[in-house]
């Protein structure tokens, strides 16, 4: 469900940083599910894996946000809907 | 009552939270009065002298102040981070010493809980260190909440200091936990007095006790300058400085508001420094051995109590006058009786443990406040440059080498 | 008992959290919003007997990640969010998500291994130690642990190229 809700709010939402928001709510929602699986099998391998994940998501975050910054110095606006250059 | 037989632990816990709030709050306020005192004596002048018996309700007075003082809120200020930014700075500050064990667990209740502290959790170091990477939300809210110049300034340096000392914080720290073996505060504690695995004694060479400081000395200094750092405190407080940037990120925070960012800051500082006599100096433990002429030291804490209480009565005598007079009488009848009543057998037992926690921890806070004291302040940049290129590599080394001794020598360890 | 009041007023926030994170109207809000839902989700990991995962959770997301999220917005002075339009592309996206939700619970409740999955719940009670997650992570999965370290350096690297002005 928390998967569902943040998929909806990357539809939704314009500002790109609520975008990238609900992308670590989309994997926290992920982990979760990780987690309650590895506990009901008794396996440590699902742990394992969520903190690889943790790992992943905080590298691309930083990525992600150096690159909103440089856009938003180059463009003054948050709001992905002129970021038409690419559109045909 | 059979509420309080049917859920034992509960009962327990609420009480141990209560009692433990009250403590550390009255400690909070004693701390200012001890800061202005030990400055004031540094700097050849007095300090608080006369609003109680040597200005001992100097913090009292300052709470009252506090309390009555008119309460801003800037217009344009964002409404939900201003006002949720000293409760979780204070909240945050406040809950990171239920971790901490102020005794041996072998002081119990009579149902089997530990007096001594509030939970025991197997990865007590980590959730202490969770608890103090989410202090940086407090400053950070605070700074940008304000909406002014100065505060998202001394805010964001103040965050962006706050995270970079961190890391060499915890990396810092990572030595002793290799050496013991274990993430429970209990066990680190039982690890720093162990006797070696040869027979040895708890001792080196019979007087110096094993602490972790010893293998773990640059590990310790390390430590210490991130801790200082980490609590933003001189030498490292260029963001709050007075002169710098008016307040820094409190700026903008008047009366009941700007208490709770002080009570949070001096909260800090009494986690870190209970976290640095944990892992370092022994925690609980006392610096002598337990053997022939020493068993005496039982006596300490009554003998220093009643020290107190004979300064206190020859100063009441012969100095003070007035309403001072009373007061200090009160205090030299407290002191009296509480020396009296630590010379009763068990009792004396039981508080030695925190008795010789507090002693560290008293050493290490008036470590912090003769610094202040004493010494001028980094610039930020220079601040900066400090931690990532210094304090960080020296802490990485000092992990690799601990390391590579461990695997080449294993009977060092102690887990 | 308590374990299972603890539960539902965690999961309750935690989607309180998330609905916060879609409706709030700056992005400082859905930045606190998503804090919040981290901290809880870290108390329903520790709920699950994964304390490690908890604390590693609330020292790196919660407490590096969504730091360096909240620089970001402060640092730019982000403006508000508009409320947009509603296009009508996104109804049959809600109607497919829906249908997903739905999908999902038909399953728990009536295959095989969804009822086990809801019934074993007396499953491993003891809490997954530090020394044997550890123990795997360097052991069997010791590799992409040192590709995770790779790809952090990577994303360190990028970050400051990204960021620096052009000499």
């Amino acid at each position: 469900m928390l998967f569902g809700l943040g998929v909806v709010a990357f539809v939704f939402k314009r500002h790109i940083i609520t975008i990238f928001m609900s992308i670590e709510l989309m994997l926290n929602a992920v982990n979760l599910a990780f987690v309650a699986f590895a506990r009901a099998r008794g396996a440590l391998d699902g742990l394992v894996f969520v903190f690889f994940v943790i790992v992943v998501a905080a590298a691309e975050s930083a990525v992600g946000l150096a690159i909103v910054i440089m856009l938003a110095q180059n463009r003054q606006s948050m709001n992905v809907e002129r970021e038409n250059l690419l559109k045909l | 009552m059979e509420f309080i037989s049917q859920h034992p632990i509960l009962v327990a816990a609420v009480v141990k939270i209560a009692v433990l709030l009250f403590i550390v709050m009255t400690a909070l306020a004693y701390l200012t009065w001890l800061e202005r005192k030990a400055i004031a004596h540094i700097q050849s002048r007095w300090g608080p002298y006369n609003v109680g018996a040597h200005g001992l309700l100097q913090p009292l007075a300052d709470g009252i102040k506090f309390l009555f003082k008119e309460d801003v809120i800037p217009p344009a200020a964002d409404k939900l981070a201003y006002l949720l930014a000293p409760f979780l700075a204070l909240a945050l500050g406040l809950s990171a010493i239920a971790l901490i064990p102020f005794g041996p667990p072998s002081v119990r209740f009579p149902n089997g809980e530990q007096i001594f502290s509030v939970v025991d959790i197997n990865i007590g170091l980590l959730l202490l260190f969770a608890i103090t990477s989410m202090g940086v939300y407090g400053v950070a809210l605070a700074g940008w909440s304000s909406n002014s110049k100065y505060p998202l300034l001394g805010g964001l340096r103040s965050s962006a200091q706050m995270i970079s000392y961190e890391v060499s914080l915890t990396v810092s720290v990572v030595g002793v936990i290799l050496l013991a073996g274990t993430l429970n505060f209990n066990e680190i504690i039982a690890g720093n007095g162990q006797p070696g695995q040869f027979g040895q004694t708890g001792h080196w060479f019979h007087f110096i006790p094993r602490w972790y400081i010893f293998p773990q000395i640059i590990g310790f200094l390390c430590y210490l300058t991130s801790a200082i750092a980490e609590t933003n405190r001189v030498p490292f407080d260029l963001p709050e400085a007075e002169t710098e940037l008016v307040a820094g990120f409190h700026t903008e925070y008047s009366s009941f508001k700007f208490a709770m960012f002080f009570m949070a800051e001096y909260a800090n500082m009494i986690t870190v420094s209970c976290l640095a006599t944990i892992l370092f100096l022994g925690g609980w433990l006392s610096p002598f051995p337990d053997t022939g002429i020493w068993h005496y030291q039982i006596f300490l804490p009554s003998a220093g109590l009643l020290a107190l209480a004979a300064y206190c009565a020859w100063n009441t005598v012969s100095e003070m006058r007035g309403i001072a007079r009373l007061q200090l009488g009160v205090v030299t009848l407290l002191a009296g009786g509480g020396g009296l009543i630590c010379l009763y057998g068990p009792i004396a037992e039981g508080v030695q443990g925190p008795f010789w926690f507090t002693t560290k921890i008293l050493a290490i806070l008036f470590f912090y406040i003769w610094m202040r004291a004493t010494l001028p302040r980094f610039r930020y940049d220079q601040l900066m440059s400090f931690g990532w290129k210094f304090v960080l590599p020296v802490s990485l080394a000092n992990l690799v080498i601990t390391a590579l001794v461990i695997i080449l020598w294993p009977h060092l360890r102690h887990g | 008992m308590i374990a299972i009041l603890l539960f539902m007023v965690c999961a309750a926030l935690t989607v309180a959290g998330a609905v916060t994170l879609i409706w709030a109207k700056e992005p400082i809000h859905s930045a606190l919003a998503l804090v919040l839902v981290m901290v809880t989700l870290a108390v329903l990991y520790l709920l699950l007997g994964a304390p490690f995962i908890a604390a590693v959770q609330i020292i790196v997301y919660a407490g590096a990640i969504m730091v360096l999220f909240v620089f970001v917005i402060m640092l730019l002075n982000a403006g508000v969010e508009e409320r947009t339009n509603f296009s009508k592309l996104a109804i049959p996206g809600v109607v497919l998500a829906f249908v997903l939700l739905l999908e999902i619970a038909h399953w728990m409740f009536h295959s095989a291994i969804g009822r086990a999955l809801a019934n074993g719940a007396n499953a491993p009670t003891t809490e997954a130690s530090t020394y044997d997650l550890s123990e795997m992570l360097f052991r069997q999965y010791l590799f992409p642990f040192e590709a995770t370290s790779i790809l952090i350096l990577i994303a360190v690297l990028g970050a400051w190229v990204l960021a620096r002005r052009e000499p």
